[in-house]
């Protein structure tokens, strides 16, 4: 390669800067990105208004008046029925379901994948595969029978119990992405442990688990940003005092009663799409792995 | 497989044969929650569900049956067909716009452009919202007496009409905005990934024969990203027969029923109407055109040669195309709005002729 470059200028012309095609696509790009951007910034501008500024101006215009208490509202004193409390208990209703459900659903896939890779057993191949086509079925058609299995093991209303279902229908695609990870990582590293005379668990803790690190993260970006966005399992597993955040930002912005304030709504609608938000923000490339592993192959 | 995989691990356990059931107990003890989940809540609630679609199921889930009952009365039943519409045109036009969209962003993307993050970036955030925070979003920016259509009448076209959430006719366009909005950018990252797939040279090759560039794409890039769309295509039709939240969100039904969705309807039969034997029936109708759409799918992904699946998925298509009639004709008995059907149902046609000839070249080369 090195040689080649020496005899003469290769690669493609330089282009230039300004030329049709250029500005073609650029500015197809930013149009298409001002309509991925609008919700978010009429959503932030009318969160930062009073009442009376919204009933007049414009949603697309700048606060003249820049006021806070829109937020204040939505966090503390927002209603949902008769309680006034706010956002915050769902946020922390959310919080309470989320850590759980995360970290059983991928102790849980993450086993479920090891064992998958390397411990083969007679049927293992079965199960996994309906675990994967059940992940195309339909909420619709499993949410009674979940509704009485919940029943009659105690836990229906329960967090625990959406803390259990979130696991059951987060194991589809997080076993497949440990799985697929497992696969991956040499036979000879597992069969030298097994000589060495580690079992299961050994050599899961001790060998697989610090190496699958990545792949942890990848599903912990995936579950948080799965379960905090639930709002169909929040909706039927819950009772209202333990709604989560999806469910009471739906009720407060589209209850009936009172006058709209469209400015606390907006702010409570920004509170509920933070968290994802920051992870997403935060995450990058990660976000986009988890997603492609979670889409390529499911 | 497992014989050959177990015999290698017995060599170095030792020479004594276990039982076969109780080898590598651990293993099989960890896979306990992934069993019971497989079998008593994937297979077992599905198989409960459909049974008990041919109760008469009201308050209480009772095993009293029926017959087709049921199903009878949801066919026959307004909200249910309207829902179905719905999910039809919504779904149709979703596929189409979210496909192309994602393809031509992520092809607009792939042209060595500056600040590729940045515009990824853009157009993937909605993805990580909930469809709760999305179909809020959309509903005020919808708003017609804030949002946008009092935006163009401030700028002086005062007859201005832009109101979809208010309009039965229009009112899934209003979902679909929405939509779109929050999921063609995952639809992008794959096609992203599928074009950074494709090898360089093909691209040396197009212009060194003097192919254009958007005839490259058409006639060589698109049919190499066959996985790519096939997996795009799979995963948004499993993303529109869940579509819930979003409608719930933006519109919750209305104006009257006219954006009501086959998994609303599910629900508020469980647990409102409290008319359990109707919800079972309508969910198994989801579960039905779920398969409908799986089994090709899924002769095309791994049952390759295999005859059995090759005549599943012709059934499947057939059923499909007679689905689509009965749709056109459902829609003109109850005089919905009558073209919309028609030019879905002469899209759904135009796709399943290309699939169907897809499948056989599929065939024949295989």
């Amino acid at each position: 390669m090195a040689d080649i470059a020496m005899t003469g200028p290769r690669g493609p012309k330089p282009k230039k800067r300004f030329s049709r095609t250029n500005i073609f696509l650029y500015g197809t790009l930013i149009m298409i990105s001002m309509y991925y951007l609008l919700p978010l910034y009429v959503m932030i501008v009318t969160s930062l208004k009073g009442m009376p500024e919204i009933r007049l101006g414009n949603v697309f215009g700048p606060p003249l008046e820049i006021t806070y208490e829109p937020w204040v509202k939505a966090w503390s004193e927002a209603c949902t029925g008769v309680n006034c409390d706010g956002l915050s208990r769902g946020f922390w209703n959310s919080v309470n379901i989320l850590i759980p459900s995360v970290v059983l659903s991928i102790a849980i896939a993450s086993v479920n994948g090891y064992a998958l890779s390397n411990w083969k057993f007679k049927g293992s191949e079965v199960f996994f595969t309906i675990l994967i086509l059940g992940a195309f079925i339909p909420y619709q058609t499993m949410i009674y029978p979940i509704v009485i299995m919940l029943r009659e093991i105690g836990l229906m209303g329960d967090l625990g119990g959406l803390v259990l279902v979130h696991s059951v229908f987060g194991m589809p695609i997080l076993t497949l992405l440990f799985r697929n990870y497992f696969t991956s990582v040499p036979e000879e590293l597992f069969k030298a442990a097994r000589v060495d005379g580690a079992g299961f668990w050994r050599i899961y803790f001790q060998i697989m688990l610090p190496m699958a690190l990545p792949i942890f993260v990848v599903a912990v970006i995936l579950q948080v940003t799965g379960i905090w966005n639930d709002f169909l399992f929040g909706v039927i597993y819950t009772k209202p005092a333990t709604y989560p955040m999806t469910v009471q930002l739906n009720n407060i912005v589209n209850s009936v009663q009172g006058v709209k304030e469209y400015n606390v709504n907006m702010a409570a609608t920004l509170l509920t799409g933070l968290v994802p938000l920051v992870i997403y923000f935060l995450s990058g490339k990660l976000f986009v792995r988890g997603i492609a592993a979670g889409a390529v192959k499911g | 497989m497992s014989v050959v995989e177990d015999r290698s691990l017995q060599g170095a356990a030792g020479a004594k044969r276990p039982i076969r059931l109780f080898r590598n107990p651990m293993a099989k003890i960890a896979s306990i929650p992934m069993i019971l989940t497989a079998m008593v809540v994937f297979v077992g609630g599905t198989l409960w569900t459909v049974v008990h679609s041919f109760s008469g199921s009201k308050l209480l889930p009772r095993l009293n049956w029926v017959g087709f009952d049921q199903y009878e009365r949801l066919w026959e039943t307004p909200r249910w067909l309207i829902s179905i519409s719905n999910l039809a045109l919504y779904g149709i036009c979703s596929l189409i716009l979210t496909l192309t969209i994602g393809f031509v962003l992520a092809a607009l993307l792939d042209r060595k452009i500056r600040g590729e993050g940045v515009f990824r970036t853009i157009f993937l955030y909605p993805f990580a919202l909930s469809f709760v925070v999305t179909g809020i979003a959309w509903q005020w920016i919808l708003n017609p007496d804030f949002g946008l259509q009092n935006l163009v009448r401030e700028w002086g076209w005062e007859s201005f009409v832009f109101n979809p959430l208010n309009d039965p006719d229009t009112v899934m366009f209003g979902l679909l905005i929405a939509g779109i909005w929050q999921g063609s950018g995952l639809i992008m990252c794959i096609m992203l990934a599928g074009l950074r797939g494709i090898d360089e040279d093909i691209w040396k090759a197009a212009r060194v024969d003097g192919i254009g560039t958007v005839k490259t794409y058409i006639r060589i890039v698109i049919p190499m990203m066959r996985p790519v769309f096939i997996t795009s295509l799979v995963l948004i039709a499993s993303g529109i027969i869940k579509l819930y939240d979003l409608v719930v969100a933006q519109t919750n039904g209305g104006p009257g029923i006219s954006s009501e969705v086959p998994a609303k309807y599910v629900i508020e039969y469980m647990f409102r109407a409290q008319n359990l034997g109707q919800g079972f029936a309508a969910s198994t109708m989801m579960l039905v055109s779920v398969v409908i759409i799986l089994i090709p799918w899924a002769y095309l992904e791994f049952g390759k040669g295999m005859r059995i699946m090759h005549f599943l998925g012709m059934i499947a298509l057939v059923l499909l195309t007679l689905a689509g009639f009965v749709a056109v004709v459902v829609a003109w008995s109850f005089s919905l709005s009558l073209l919309l059907p028609l030019v879905g149902f002469l899209i759904c046609a135009g796709a399943l002729t290309a699939y169907l000839r897809f499948v056989k070249g599929h065939i024949q080369h295989g």
